[in-house]
């Protein structure tokens, strides 16, 4: 389980090139560093709840980011905050 | 007939009809989960957000745990994704926006409005949250950040706004007539008239 205050880092992975997917992370954040806010529960993974497969149940996180660094173009504090499922973070 | 091009009334009888052959929904629970659905509306969310302002019990309840605070003013949250309150105050603004598809909190807002499902503002909510907010006529003071909640999965997300000036020793009814759609997705903020 992920500690509230932990930085980690979106997977920069592309799994809608492989083929059809269903992903629940927005590619805007793919790639970037956030905090984990706190932990929201446990749910079964959508991405295979959508093809009708088993689906692991997974942590999910609220995960805050700067939109600076999102977005090179803009700037002042605005964030993002975006539930993100643990198979999605690695260690920053 | 390929099914792409069956006409859709055709459609949608013949899988209400295979759901109640099969044992997995019958008609009558089918109308009951539509009637659930037509009588959600933002009041739910007014009535919610009203009750907050004036009991703080109950605001600590919904901070905590949106979906018992709305079950506790009698709104059917069984079988629905868990609701999430996020709190405005003089530092901090949330807006709401899904930029994957339109996840919405329909047990306590109703329908989506039709721009919440629109690429445009799922595009810019996130992008360029300030300059589309004054689009919808809400200025955000630079000194207040502003932090948008991308609604990506098995949460729906609603704001509670400030109680505006001027509404001292209002009933729960008169504040709750203030509290509008908009005003607990993010886009704008309940004024006193």
């Amino acid at each position: 389980m992920l500690a509230s205050g932990t930085t980690v880092r979106v997977k920069l992975d592309w799994p809608e090139t492989r083929g059809p997917c269903h992903i629940r992370t927005p590619h805007y954040l793919r790639g970037h560093e956030g905090v984990v806010v706190r932990h929201l529960g446990d749910f079964p993974n959508p991405e295979a709840l959508a093809f009708r497969r088993p689906a692991e149940i997974l942590p999910l996180y609220h995960v805050r980011f700067p939109m600076g660094a999102l977005w090179p173009d803009r700037h002042g504090d605005n964030t993002i905050l975006v539930e993100l499922y643990e198979t999605w973070l690695e260690a920053a | 007939m390929n099914i792409l091009e069956a006409p859709s009334e055709k459609l949608l009888a013949g899988i209400r009809k295979l759901l109640a052959e099969k044992n997995i929904a019958t008609e009558e629970e089918i109308a009951e989960r539509i009637r659930i659905t037509d009588e959600a509306s933002p009041a739910r969310g007014a009535a919610m957000v009203a009750r907050a302002w004036t009991d703080p019990e109950y605001k600590a309840l919904m901070l905590r745990d949106g979906t018992m605070a709305a079950e506790a003013m009698g709104v059917p949250m069984r079988g629905l994704p868990p609701l999430g309150v996020l709190e405005n105050t003089a530092e901090l603004h949330n807006l709401v926006v899904c930029t994957l598809c339109s996840c919405y909190p329909r047990a306590v807002l109703g329908y989506p409005p039709f721009w919440f499902k629109s690429a445009a503002y799922r595009a810019r909510a996130v992008r360029d949250p300030r300059a589309m907010l004054v689009e919808f006529g809400t200025t955000i003071p630079d000194d207040v950040k502003l932090e948008v909640v991308d609604s990506t999965a098995d949460y729906r997300w609603m704001v509670l706004p400030r109680r505006p000036a001027g509404t001292e020793g209002w009933s729960v009814e008169q504040l709750a007539a203030l509290v509008h759609e908009g005003d607990m997705i993010g886009v704008t903020i309940p004024h006193a008239p």
